[in-house]
């Protein structure tokens, strides 16, 4: 292991080799939002939160996937990272229809205490109002694609964890959408183990057990992150 | 120094919000000692929009020709226009109808498809506001000061944000106890 120093909001850090910029601010406790990334699975830098500035560089990099190297200088706070987060946030609920009051995930949604934490109290986007479906299939979860933001969490999970790869990313653009199986209701999929790994991923209430009414979602992360431990570490214990 | 002239108006909503304002139970009194309620649809009887409004809660998202109306009326009007709520806010459950496109399906859907007896479309001008074809957050057809999410704002929330303005300061939108929508 070799040491790689710098610096994050002019705090001196100490970490090792590889590690991402995200991971490095974790560890020494600066907190920077985040929607797409998930403890035990590979990072994609889909949802645009984690930029940070870096000195010397005109560009904004995403925290999750860029590694750190000697003599950085990060920024994660500034004024622009700040506007600009606020301003994907309110994208996101201006692009799906997010209804917060008759939620499943309602006080319990990483969506709506990230708009807290960016300070949205309104969007300043037309709503787009989109005509997504719901999928119901399933004899014990469900779909609304009404709530997803494309994270592709549950995308991940699947593959990388259960090793199932029920889910992915159909169409580009604003058409884009999760899919399961090959473009199959979710229920006629015959790869999916009905492990639930994807609702405990789902950031919003996208996902859910059906019989879940509202603000009755409370998602179980840390299962994944202990699922991920055991079988690296073999440590069984929670 | 003359009292502060207080409106709350209610679009479309289901009128939690102003439920909530209820539930401010006996700081009402102190309220009441400190405004004047000019227009409302709990604290007055009046149907025409007063002139020079301080504040005014505004409840509900912009649905329907007659809300259209009050809101252009109430933001010439008034000083400080304050979102009421999620569906001021955001359009909430009001604007879910917008998600089977414009206002001839939806009322296709409520008044034939669904209508039991002699279905037919509700049609009476100058009684019935017709309806728009999307139903729109406030800020979409007027400029808004000031933005109180939650469906609806607790009590406290509520209060939280009108003393200030009794002060004659400006209330701090931040944070979960504030700004958390639902």
């Amino acid at each position: 292991m070799s040491v790689v120093t710098l610096k994050i909001n002019d705090q001196e850090l100490a970490t090792e080799t590889g590690k991402t910029i995200l991971e490095a601010a974790q560890d020494a406790g600066i907190r920077i939002p985040t929607l797409c990334h998930l403890d035990g699975i590979t990072d994609v830098g889909a949802c645009r939160l984690c930029l940070i500035e870096l000195k010397g560089g005109r560009k904004l990099l995403p925290a999750c996937v860029t590694e750190v190297a000697e003599g950085m200088e990060v920024e994660t706070h500034t004024e622009k990272l700040q506007d600009y987060r606020r301003m994907i946030v309110e994208l996101l609920f201006s692009e799906g229809n997010h209804v917060c009051a008759i939620c499943v995930a309602n006080e319990n949604c990483e969506l709506q205490d990230v708009a807290v934490e960016v300070g949205m109290d309104h969007t300043r986007f037309r709503y787009r109002f989109p005509d997504r479906h719901i999928d119901l299939s399933h004899p014990q979860f469900g779909i609304d694609h009404n709530r997803c933001i494309l994270c592709t969490r549950c995308v991940r999970v699947c593959d990388e964890i259960e090793g199932a790869h029920v889910w992915d990313v159909a169409q580009r653009g604003a058409a884009e959408y999760i899919v399961s199986g090959l473009s199959q209701p979710w229920g006629e999929v015959d790869a999916c183990t009905a492990c639930g790994k994807c609702v405990d991923a789902c950031p919003t209430g996208s996902i859910f057990r059906k019989g879940t009414t509202t603000a009755e979602k409370v998602g179980d992360r840390d299962k994944l992150q202990f699922l991920v431990t055991a079988r690296q570490e073999r440590q069984w214990t929670r | 120094m003359a009292k502060i002239r207080l409106a709350t108006v209610w679009l479309a909503g289901c009128s939690g919000c102003h439920m909530s304002f209820l539930d401010m139970d006996e700081w009402l009194i102190e309220l009441a000692e400190q405004v004047e309620v000019v227009f409302s649809p709990v604290g007055s009887d009046l149907k025409e929009y007063p002139e020079n409004v301080d504040v005014c809660l505004v409840e509900g998202g912009v649905a329907n020709e007659e809300n259209l109306e009050l809101a252009l009326e109430l933001r010439d009007r008034t000083k400080t226009v304050i979102s009421f709520g999620d569906c001021a806010v955001t359009a909430n459950v009001p604007g879910m109808r917008n998600m089977l496109g414009g206002a001839e399906p939806v009322l296709k859907r409520a008044y034939l498809e669904l209508g039991d007896k002699t279905p037919q479309l509700p049609h009476a001008p100058g009684i019935v506001p017709e309806l728009l074809e999307k139903v729109q957050p406030l800020h979409s057809v007027i400029p808004v000061d000031i933005f109180m999410p939650g469906c609806p704002p607790s009590a406290e929330r509520i209060r939280a944000t009108l003393e200030p303005l009794l002060r004659g300061e400006q209330p701090e939108m931040v944070g979960r106890e504030m700004i958390k929508f639902g």
